[in-house]
């Protein structure tokens, strides 16, 4: 640390070819911290998924609704702790851009089922006990500037009512939050007794059960019990863990999002490339300044230091700054998209990852230079000058 | 005259002793391809996603939907309604019979053979006026399915793309047994993600008793649109959405695409900046190395305008190359290269192949230019003003 004020002062030596090379790095790292942050919502909820819930779907696909009439056999199978359901509704609040996720549930079992959704006692009871009564997350609740109390019309895009009219209208008793950063809660959730009773087709079923495994019990093996209960009826199941569930919709998006991966990581090695080019550059200008300080009395190992230090310490402060300029960003990202695509997230992991990319860079960058300024003889290097 | 003269030898003098700086200057026309590939291989995938679909479309092609739904997957129509569009204004008749197909639409999950895992392929039952009322669509392979029999025909992208869907093997959805027996094409439009088989068998299947999901009808001429739209809107026994099809596949396309030039146009932008940085360093080093070069230059007579032009055009060359190089790349490794995601909007695998048009390729060209000129202009500054008796003192 003592050396500080010298690695400082080198670095600074060229200011405007410093200051370029710091901006290079920081444009490489605020697409490292945009893209990581895109990249995690794509991977949609992998990461947050919870082991010990199953998810019960048509085989055919996730499209077809299945009876009501399973609830009960799926209770009933051995190493089930209990289940809920839910089903898609697909409308829209006021135009048809204004998309997000709808549901109606059992209030009760599906709460139960999803414990990481915190909302205050006496609103989940004004929920249960409002037939026509809904509660939204936190996150879309902020988008449309809703408050308790409100009559919130959906327009439904699939479910017209009974009585021929196409636009659902919910008290909104309740918003729910989660403590977890990286879940989203751009949802809606409503009865389903009052969805039931009021569609105009499809009664007696819903679209997907979701069950929690008992303690102890072997969610394959309850998967598959499940599966065979139903297999040759007129409705098969395919049941999945949350995280295969979420996975096979991330997989859906398929290689697009790998190919932009790959892309952004090209993008990003030609970055580092073009600041370590210049960072290796301006250590060769300085070999004569480097001899005197070896005249000084600097050791081999102490010349390494200095300048894989400066190369270090070049990169981070590009690094950091970009990091941090994407990290505000995101935050504006994630409100921005969250009901198109939720669950935009910097996450410490990819903050910790880029951290160790800047060192690896300055070490790439600068171990060359550094090796030529440890094995310099100073008679030559000086000749030079 | 004699200003472009002294413009074009220092020029030339500049570039043929280019190999020396070499380092630098690969670095600088490295970046600025990077930033080429990029834009061209992002937005050629927004191109290929629109042409897939909106290829798809017609404006002589009408096509009916409940009101309200936002794609065909949504939609509902009963068998009454499909006659009430049947008999409407404006629709084209061959003779007595109306050219139209009423269709559904449903998806099953069939395996990607790229990732090996389920996904959503659409499956549509269609009438026999499914192939009048698309343009373009032509059986390849095998033969038509039979009205009345679990027999599917398959898009030739979705077979090349999913697992299992080979002509002449059968397939299984939930309970029922599906022969394939042919393979269509439709000049790559997004028909081609899709199976086709009998709207009935496919109803039964589905337990969807008589209803459909959307209709399709050719139309009569340019203003009959109009003319089927107020038919259909005054009828009280139907609620219809009624748009040509090109207009539906454009709404259907205009979400990821918006979402893919979204990421691709700030993207370019902020890599643009890096590769200014990037030029900007490999130009100020060019400067510096060749400053007693400039100073004698300036002292035999050449005129500070002839340097900063030859600096300006070195750096705009070398984006250049860079812009080329870029465009190449983009163009060799991901033109026609076939992908298939699913669009939010139908909720349903589409197969498209990304397209690196020339317009995208001569954008490509220009951002390089402009990479290049803001590269330069700084350095080229410094080399015009550089004070000519200081420059030749430090030889």
């Amino acid at each position: 640390m003592k050396y500080f004020r010298l690695i400082w002062k080198n670095a600074w030596r060229k200011k405007i070819r410093t200051s370029l090379t710091i901006l290079s790095v920081f444009v490489a790292f605020l697409l490292f911290a945009l893209l990581s942050a895109i990249g995690f919502a794509f991977r949609g909820g992998v990461d947050v998924a919870d082991a010990e819930r199953l998810i019960v779907i048509d085989k055919i696909s996730l499209i077809n609704p299945i009876p009501i009439s399973y609830l009960n056999r799926i209770a009933a199978t051995e190493g089930v702790e209990f289940v809920t359901h839910a089903s898609w509704f697909g409308g829209y609040y006021q135009e048809p851009r204004n998309q997000f996720g709808q549901f109606p549930v059992n209030p009760q079992t599906y709460f139960n089922m999803y414990p990481e959704f915190n909302m205050p006692a006496e609103q989940f009871e004004a929920f249960k006990s409002n037939r026509s009564g809904a509660v939204v997350g936190q996150e879309l609740a902020d988008t449309y500037g809703w408050k308790i109390g409100d009559r919130i019309p959906i327009q439904a895009t699939i479910w017209t009512k009974a009585d021929g009219g196409r636009t659902w209208e919910f008290d909104l008793e309740g918003i729910f939050s989660t403590d977890d950063p990286r879940g989203s809660t751009a949802l809606m959730l409503f009865q389903y007794d009052y969805f039931e009773e009021a569609r105009a087709f499809a009664k007696g079923t819903v679209g997907w059960y979701i069950l929690r495994v008992a303690k102890g019990a072997d969610p394959v093996r309850v998967a598959n019990a499940i599966d065979l209960q139903f297999a040759n009826s007129p409705n098969e199941t395919k049941t999945s863990t949350e995280a295969a569930f979420a996975q096979s919709f991330t997989k859906q998006f398929g290689n697009i999002a790998l190919i932009v991966t790959l892309i952004l990581g090209a993008v990003f090695f030609t970055l580092l490339l073009v600041s370590g080019n210049t960072m290796s550059q301006s250590v060769r200008e300085r070999i004569p300044e480097l001899a005197v300080l070896k005249t000084l009395g600097f050791g081999d190992r102490g010349m390494l230091g200095i300048v894989l230090a400066e190369s270090i310490l070049i990169m981070l402060m590009g690094g950091l700054l970009g990091l941090g300029v994407g990290w505000v960003l995101v935050q504006g990202i994630a409100k921005g998209m969250a009901a198109f695509l939720p669950g935009v997230y910097l996450s410490p992991a990819a903050i910790a990852g880029g951290v160790a990319m800047m060192i690896g860079a300055g070490i790439l960058a600068g171990i060359f230079p550094a090796l030529t300024a440890m094995r310099l003889s100073i008679i030559d290097a000086l000749a030079r000058a | 005259m004699r200003g472009l003269r002294q413009i074009f030898a220092v020029t030339w003098l500049n570039l043929r002793n280019l190999p020396q700086r070499i380092g630098s200057s690969v670095v600088a026309v490295i970046g600025v391809a990077a930033v080429v590939l990029v834009f061209a291989a992002v937005l050629s995938m927004a191109k290929g996603f629109e042409r897939t679909m909106i290829s798809a479309g017609s404006d002589d092609t009408a096509i009916i939907m409940r009101s309200g739904s936002t794609s065909e997957l949504t939609s509902g129509l009963s068998n009454d309604q499909t006659l009430i569009i049947a008999n409407a204004p404006g629709v084209l008749k061959d003779g007595d019979t109306t050219v139209m197909s009423a269709e559904l639409y449903v998806i099953v999950d069939v395996k990607k053979k790229s990732t090996n895992t389920d996904a959503n392929v659409p499956f549509r039952g269609v009438q026999p006026g499914a192939f009048e009322v698309r343009n373009g669509v032509t059986l390849v392979e095998g033969r038509m399915f039979e009205t009345g029999k679990n027999e599917i025909i398959i898009g030739r992208a979705a077979q090349r793309e999913f697992d299992g869907l080979d002509t002449g093997s059968t397939i299984r959805f939930g309970q029922t047994e599906w022969r394939i027996v042919g393979a269509f094409e439709a000049n790559g439009s997004v028909s081609e993600s899709e199976l086709w088989t009998d709207v009935r068998v496919l109803q039964d299947a589905y337990r969807r008793g008589a209803s459909f999901q959307s209709v399709r009808v050719k139309l009569q001429g340019p203003g009959s649109l109009q003319d089927l739209k107020d038919a259909l809107e005054a009828d009280p026994r139907i609620n219809p959405d009624v748009m040509s099809e090109k207009e539906y596949y454009s709404g259907q396309a205009a979400p990821l695409s918006r979402f893919i030039k979204l990421l691709g146009y700030p993207l370019t932008i902020l890599m643009s900046i890096g590769a200014v940085f990037g030029a900007l360093n490999s130009m100020y080093s060019s400067v510096s190395v060749r400053g007693k070069e400039i100073a004698t230059l300036r002292a035999l007579g050449f005129g500070p305008i002839s340097i900063l032009f030859s600096t300006m055009i070195e750096s705009t060359l070398l984006a250049l190359v860079g812009g080329v190089v870029g465009g190449a790349a983009a163009y060799l490794v991901f033109n026609g290269f076939q992908v298939s995601t699913l669009n939010g909007a139908s909720f349903s695998q589409v197969v498209f192949n990304f397209a690196v048009t020339p317009d995208l390729l001569i954008n490509g060209l220009y951002a390089a230019l402009i990479i290049g000129a803001f590269g330069g202009l700084l350095p080229a500054i410094r080399a015009a003003r550089m004070p000519v008796a200081q420059a030749l003192r430090e030889l």
